[in-house]
């Protein structure tokens, strides 16, 4: 009898989808790769790999283990692969990144409930329990072009904790990526790129990631140097993970609130604590915790952030 | 007057528009078929009483349903010929709806008292009865009873009276083409709409993908010094009324308010050109332009159809199907409504048949929310509807009235744009229907 669907309108959907989305964040996040062998070297690939192919079987495992959907297919988990890869020192051994993405994948997103449930970011997350568990292997640092030679970070050598002869790169090397640092975090540049073309497609917008480093920018520069107004401030932005952060942890949709001014106080939340870090903290990086902290109080920003609605009444009795 | 700049609202969305089926189709008088049901109900607001029985010969333009209550507008005969039988009938809107079905004896006898006059030799009040005994509503889909609107309680100062030509659902383009090929009778209209209400101000607002037709408005509007016509920016949902509203007096009605209440009177160009063929054929409000578009009709039209034609009898007129529809719309694809049947009358509403094909009407599988917030983006009122749809998902709609789901206008955008192709409008409309019903209780 019923020829004819009949549902409720809309009766058309847009082009977006679930898997675009991640697929645009893989995407943005080649030039990153390229960049970190470029300076490191190509076994940087085969951590990338051996982490996006963690990352996805412990989805499919967990799946097939809870009788769900398979749905490794919506590039989701290779997003976090990457990422967590992005997050390990060059010289990370192979076993590091498989516990990482097992750990982000199991624990931080499906424990949560799956795509759209994680609470924190599960890269980051991954990252933040691999630092506490391993923080030798997390931090050993290696000069690019070089093997195995160990270096300091930019930031360490800022926050003068590498003492003596270790000398800051030049902006141009850290702007390129020519320092040391972890895997996907290095080249300001190639981040960039990928961070244009994510504002480009509408995957991110520019409230968190500008007011993040905005932030960052203005604290460092005011609080960063030896008397007020005299920080390094481009250094700060050039190095270390804000830009990864900024434009490609902190914009995680799950754990980032939704709300236009929730993020912009998400982006300040997580310039103020990553600059006290830095310029005050016992790490000389605070990008990942930052992140993590401000990913906790997100279902609170947005709770007290809804937005005026149109024609809203002021003293509404 | 000219003004270049493009008026527009927050949010909104950019549906593909498929205009191109059908804009350029000059409207085509429908032949008019050997039967006609012309429904009782076909406004918002309490249905007619038929004041005709079955034998009863009728004659075109002829008053066959009686208005009961004031929020209502009656019905007339689109033909002339014998009534056959008051049954119910399916009704666009869902479910059925009684009907006056008549056949028709194919000689379009006018009703007898039925006589030309003019704006100026009728008084505000007299307009005013006209429009109402001529059974006109809102055309752009809404189908809100004319002179009730033209009625506003005496405290509510009405400055502006705005038409919508923005006819921004896609595929649709009933209204453009009345703005190219009848724009006098679209000033005529307003300018009677204007001295019912005793306004100097009058706008009309047209999307700016449709240059031409801004172009034929402005020139009917030469020399109509209280007239102007304003170009809008092409973004869904222009035509939405509070939109509309905001875009052109840039005042924003407020939550749970009524257009009248920032002084503004708002009404769809073809509800002003059928008020202009009422006033000067004396003919009330018995056919409409309809646009059958979609991948699945062979030939896309704009059609001239009398009230009460089945929509098969108007897809026949289009060469039938290419292929067989997964989907019918009353409507546009954004806010219309599908239909189960075909046997459904065109009514005074009847902007469009869609006839959609299974890839136009695929709707993905629906994922979790990953919370990207394209819909609050999206969202002309500024809700949060992933929020209002998570609440109403459960059950909790005192959160989601919190969250002031009453004020959603279901325009769909949120549906339309999620990537996760979740049903948001969907939930949203369940929560507005449990508060309501909750109020009542």
């Amino acid at each position: 009898m019923n020829r004819f669907t009949v549902s409720s309108s809309p009766h058309i959907r847009s082009a977006e989808s679930v898997s675009r989305i991640m697929f645009d964040v893989v995407l943005a996040l080649i030039p990153a790769a390229l960049a970190a062998v470029y300076f490191f070297g190509v076994r940087v690939l085969f951590i990338i790999g051996l982490s996006v192919l963690s990352a996805v079987l412990t989805e499919a495992l967990i799946q097939k283990l809870t009788k769900k959907p398979i749905t490794i297919n919506d590039w989701s988990a290779v997003v976090t692969g990457i990422l967590l890869a992005y997050n390990l020192p060059p010289t990370a051994p192979w076993w590091l990144p498989v516990i990482g993405s097992a750990i982000a994948i199991a624990l931080v997103k499906h424990a949560f409930g799956g795509l759209g449930q994680n609470f924190m970011n599960p890269a980051l997350a991954a990252r933040a329990i691999l630092l506490a568990a391993w923080p030798v292997r997390m931090t050993s640092w290696q000069i690019p072009g070089v093997d195995t030679v160990s270096t300091a970070t930019p930031l360490a050598i800022l926050k003068g904790t590498e003492a003596g002869a270790a000398q800051l790169p030049s902006l141009w090397d850290a702007f390129l990526g020519n320092i040391g640092g972890c895997i996907g975090e290095t080249s300001a540049l190639a981040l960039l790129i990928g961070a244009a073309y994510l504002l480009y497609r509408g995957v991110i917008n520019w409230r968190i990631p500008f007011t993040f480093i905005g932030t960052v920018a203005l604290l460092t520069w005011i609080f960063g140097g030896d008397g007020l107004f005299t920080g390094n401030a481009i250094m700060h932005i050039l190095t270390g993970g804000l830009i990864l952060g900024a434009f490609f942890m902190a914009t995680d949709y799950p754990s980032s609130p939704v709300t236009p001014l929730g993020q912009i106080i998400m982006g300040i939340g997580c310039g103020i604590i990553t600059s006290v870090i830095r310029l005050y903290g016992g790490y000389p990086e605070g990008v990942s915790y930052s992140i993590l902290i401000m990913n906790i109080a997100a279902p609170l920003i947005d709770r007290y952030t809804e937005p005026r609605i149109y024609g809203e009444v002021k003293n509404n009795a | 007057m000219v003004d270049m700049k493009l008026l527009s609202f927050r949010g909104g969305t950019h549906p593909p528009s498929k205009k191109h089926f059908t804009e350029g189709k000059a409207v085509e008088k429908a032949a008019v078929p050997p039967i006609v049901s012309i429904p009782l109900q076909q406004h918002i607001g309490a249905p007619c009483e038929a004041i005709v029985k079955p034998g009863d010969r009728v004659k075109m333009g002829q008053k066959i349903g009686q208005p009961k209550g004031f929020v209502s507008a009656p019905v007339h005969a689109s033909v002339s010929g014998i009534v056959k039988s008051i049954q119910p009938v399916p009704s666009a809107t869902g479910g059925q709806v009684l009907a006056v079905v008549i056949e028709n004896d194919g000689l379009d006898t006018l009703y007898d008292s039925i006589t030309p006059r003019d704006i100026d030799s009728l008084t505000p009040e007299e307009l005013k009865t006209l429009i109402l005994e001529s059974g006109i509503v809102g055309m752009g889909g809404a189908t809100f009873p004319t002179h009730v609107k033209l009625s506003p309680s005496p405290e509510k100062k009405i400055d502006t009276v705005i038409l919508n030509g923005a006819e921004c659902e896609p595929y649709l383009t009933a209204d453009h083409r009345l703005m190219l090929e009848q724009p006098h009778e679209i000033i005529y209209g307003l300018k009677a709409i204007m001295k019912v209400l005793g306004v100097t101000k009058g706008f009309i607002g047209i999307e700016d993908n449709k240059p031409d037709a801004i172009q034929s408005m402005r020139k009917a509007a030469e020399g109509e010094g209280n007239i102007q016509i304003k170009a809008l920016k092409t973004k869904y949902p222009q035509g939405a009324e509070k939109q509309l509203i905001e875009a052109i007096t840039k005042r924003q009605v407020p939550s749970g308010k009524l257009p009248m209440d920032v002084g503004v009177v708002v009404n769809n160009v073809g509800t002003a050109a059928a008020i202009a063929k009422a006033i000067k054929t004396g003919i009330p409000l018995i056919e409409r332009i309809v646009t059958v578009a979609g991948g699945a009709v062979k030939e896309p039209k704009n059609l001239l159809v009398r009230i009460g034609t089945s929509f098969k009898d108007v897809i026949e007129q289009c060469g039938g199907f290419k292929e067989e529809p997964a989907k019918v719309i009353s409507g546009g694809p954004m806010m219309g409504l599908a239909q189960y049947t075909l046997d459904v009358p065109v009514t005074k509403g009847t902007s469009g048949i869609l006839l959609l094909t299974h890839q136009e009407a695929e709707v993905p599988p629906v994922q979790p929310c990953i919370r990207c917030g394209k819909c609050i983006g999206v969202c002309p009122i500024h809700l949060v509807p992933l929020n209002i749809s998570a609440f109403a998902l459960n059950e909790d709609f005192d959160n989601a009235e919190k969250a002031h789901a009453l004020d959603c206008i279901e325009c769909g955008s949120c549906s339309y744009i999620c990537p996760a192709k979740r049903p948001l409008l969907q939930s949203i409309r369940m929560a507005k229907r449990a508060i309501i019903a909750n109020r009542k209780k």
